[in-house]
């Protein structure tokens, strides 16, 4: 199968509990597009996610492959998938600076200059000056922003987002939002988001599967 | 090393449990080379029963076991009913969680100075209240019956049972439950007992369970504040154990099984308790017993839980009085004046103590961390908790009498002519250490949010360096907290120091109880007061060091 397409591909995707199937699911996903799976809660949404970030609880079984550019990731480590993965809530690491959090994602090939490089990116998320600060003092749009920038700084070739702005008020999630995809959309990052707010998925702009509709 | 630790944890709890126990099985049927015991004899047991007095002692442990259990659960599920999420609950928290640092041998020595007829509280209200002025001839402390070391035994197993309650607490729930118990009109007590205390119980029984043995075969608080006409079953067992005439081995072996059967006895009775205990229950609930005006009880069990406490700090503040006492007078609330002269004195006795004791608390703990921590790592990339049985390994060195088993490696030391040197003093530290390190860490450590994990690992970052950059860092204050009470745990261990380390090793715990005797209190206020202080510091270390570290990381203050 040398000739899937770039992007994130989901390839007869079934995962099951016990012997009960969950989640069935085909997909394309071409860089910069996203693809928004809705679904209530318990229709196995995270669990779609947790598969393809390679997180999969040994209570599941899982069939079919996940390619990433033509790359099969099925059965890689998730360390080694290069898919950044978001929740809803920022989730810094409380011990670190904000800046300490960018660094730790750099990859060795970033270079020696790992500060410089993170102090940019903050500054690309209007956190200029923001290296020294203790997570714990930013707000909740400051912290979204800062932990986007930390994923990107990991270089993925994907992003996988779980519920990610159901904990932001509504003037905010817009700005989030479309800073979040923009940045996707700039870097042909495929983008698999888990969602169960319609408002998302029309945000998205892309294609919506509804899971546990068969 | 990840995949051998459960086996490795397993190994360190149960081999010296059972090895003990059986090393001490076969000398009281008349079995020991060593000694000269080559066959197989009831005569160790026929020397024991002949002992005057056997029968009193016995009765005095179960006793003593029975009625300290019943007491610290009854207070602790009282405590708790009555005051659970309230302001003075938070407070007596913060009253309660120090005590459980603070060693048995240095409590009981508070407790005697305190209470005794020439102790503190007599000499706070003679002669203006009583007239005396000499101590009246009461036997107030070393009373018959054992009353004082009950109460002590009850002050100082009062903030364990209470800490593993709170822990526990919020499985069962409570919040909802006492709110509609409420709402039909049952009172706080009777609401909660209705409701939570059926789930609860379950959740804190092994600890139960390990304050009836313990309170069953206590040593140190036994001599210090026990009866000794004639004293506790395991009490004179340790003076024979370490008697120069080898041949007492043999009887001590024996009365070592009598031990463990009446701690087995004890253990028979009090699931007896239960099931009548919850049938009482049942009943009550049954007939809708509401308990609507319950002030006063709810007053009584606060008004313990405040008397036991202070009577432990207020026995400690005397206890390092003592130790800068000069001439101090019968009924004198205050001493004449303050010396160091007694610190100056002991300094250089003081040495050799205090480095046993750190090194063999140091040692111990570090042990104990790595291989919990090795454990709970190794559950969490398996999913495997290990469910109760896990628990109830855990527990075993802490239900097992100490002197039925530890007097069997003593045994075995003796008769493999092995020295028993540091490590395996240290190595008997663990059997103990281990249990407690394991239980207060592995809360917390369950706890962390995993999706910083995830997180880090999709970063690209792998387990290992996730483990040292993020999940150490970020449960450092639950490390630490859990290092300070494994050291205050060692620091406090009396009969094991005594039988393994035997005078060659003496720790800070030994050598105050060996004091006892003498009855000079400002040496034992010293010894008692060191004592004391060292597990305290290190639980100021465990909160001052993350502190420190983490002084501009706001959520990392130890509120979560």
């Amino acid at each position: 199968m040398s000739s899937q397409p770039s992007g994130l591909v989901l390839d007869h995707v079934v995962i099951r509990i016990g012997e009960r199937p969950l989640v069935s699911l085909s997909a394309n996903i071409a860089p910069g597009e996203v693809l928004a799976v809705m679904g209530a809660s318990g229709s196995g949404k995270s669990t779609l996610l947790a598969f393809v970030g390679g997180f999969l609880e040994p209570a599941f079984a899982a069939s079919g492959s996940v390619h990433l550019d033509g790359r099969d990731i099925t059965s890689l480590p998730a360390h080694e998938r290069r898919v950044g993965l978001m929740f809803q809530d920022a989730l810094l690491f409380p011990h670190m600076s904000v800046g300490g959090n960018l660094v730790f994602a750099l990859r060795k090939s970033a270079g020696t200059n790992r500060r410089e490089l993170a102090e940019k990116a903050l500054a690309e998320a209007g956190l200029e000056g923001f290296f020294e600060r203790d997570p714990a003092t930013l707000s909740g749009g400051q912290k979204a922003r800062a932990a986007l920038m930390r994923v990107l700084l990991s270089q993925p070739r994907a992003l996988l987002l779980d519920e990610p702005f159901s904990k932001l008020d509504v003037a905010l999630k817009q700005q989030i939002r479309s800073f979040v995809f923009g940045e996707a959309r700039i870097r042909g990052l495929p983008v698999l988001m888990v969602t169960h707010d319609p408002d998302d998925a029309n945000a998205a702009g892309g294609a919506v599967v509804e899971l546990g509709a068969q | 090393m990840l995949r051998a630790a459960p086996a490795i944890t397993i190994l360190v709890l149960l081999a010296p449990v059972l090895f003990g126990l059986s090393a001490t099985l076969l000398p009281a049927f008349g079995y020991l080379p060593v000694l000269g015991g080559t066959g197989f004899s009831l005569a160790p047991f026929e020397q024991l029963l002949a002992l005057p007095g056997l029968l009193r002692s016995s009765l005095l442990s179960l006793f003593a076991g029975l009625v300290t259990t019943l007491v610290s659960v009854i207070v602790v599920g009282g405590f708790v009913a009555s005051w659970s999420h309230t302001r003075v609950f938070r407070s007596l928290q913060h009253l309660l969680s120090p005590l459980l640092s603070v060693p048995h041998a240095a409590a009981a020595f508070g407790l005697a100075f305190l209470l005794a007829p020439s102790g503190w509280l007599m000499r706070v209200v003679s002669p203006e209240l009583t007239g005396f002025t000499r101590p009246p001839d009461w036997l107030i402390v070393n009373d018959p019956v054992g009353i004082t070391m009950m109460a002590g035994l009850v002050a100082k197993e009062l903030p364990f049972l209470f800490l593993v309650t709170l822990a526990a607490l919020p499985q069962a729930a409570p919040r909802g439950k006492t709110a509609i118990a409420a709402s039909l009109g049952y009172g706080r007590i009777a609401g909660f007992l209705h409701t939570v205390w059926p789930q609860l119980y379950p959740q804190i029984r092994l600890a139960v369970f390990a304050v009836l043995a313990y309170a069953t075969s206590v040593v140190d608080v036994a001599i210090i504040l026990g009866p000794t006409q004639p004293a506790p079953l395991s009490a004179r067992l340790v003076q024979m154990m370490n008697d120069p005439d080898l041949s007492l081995r043999f009887m001590a072996s024996a009365g070592a099984v009598l031990q463990l059967a009446i701690t087995l006895g004890a253990l028979a009775i009090w699931l007896l308790l239960e099931r009548l205990g919850g049938g009482a229950l049942s009943r009550l609930a049954a007939t809708g017993w509401r308990f609507g005006a319950d002030q006063a009880a709810r007053l009584l069990f606060a008004g313990l839980v405040v008397v036991s406490a202070m009577a432990i700090f207020a026995g400690l503040f005397v206890l390092a009085l003592w130790s800068v006492a000069g001439n101090w007078q019968f009924p004198d609330a205050l001493p004449e004046s303050l010396t160091l002269r007694t610190w100056e004195r002991q300094l250089s006795m003081l040495g050799r103590p205090v480095l046993v004791t750190l090194l063999v608390g140091l040692l111990s703990t570090l042990v104990a961390l790595v291989l919990a921590v090795a454990c709970l790592e190794r559950e969490a990339r398996t999913g495997n908790t290990g469910g109760n049985r896990a628990l109830l390994f855990l527990y075993a060195p802490l239900l097992v009498p100490q002197i039925a088993f530890v007097f069997g490696l003593q045994l075995f030391f003796l008769a493999s002519g092995l020295n028993a040197g540091f490590v395996a003093l240290a190595m008997v530290h663990l059997v103990f250490v281990l249990p407690y390190v394991f239980l207060s860490l592995s809360d917390p450590w369950r706890a962390l949010d995993v999706r910083y994990l995830k997180v880090a690992r999709s970063l690209g970052v792998a387990p290992n360096h996730i483990f040292w950059r993020i999940k150490l860092p970020i449960l450092l204050r639950p490390l630490l907290a859990a290092a300070a009470v494994g050291f205050a745990v060692s620091v406090s261990l009396y009969l094991p120091t005594l039988l393994i380390g035997a005078g060659r090793w003496p720790t800070l715990a030994t050598e105050a109880v060996a004091l006892s005797s003498g009855g000079d209190r400002r040496i034992i206020g010293v010894y008692a007061f060191v004592q004391l202080v060292l597990p305290g510091l290190g639980f100021a270390l465990a909160t001052l060091v993350p502190a420190i570290l983490h002084a501009r990381r706001r959520d990392m203050s130890g509120a979560s």
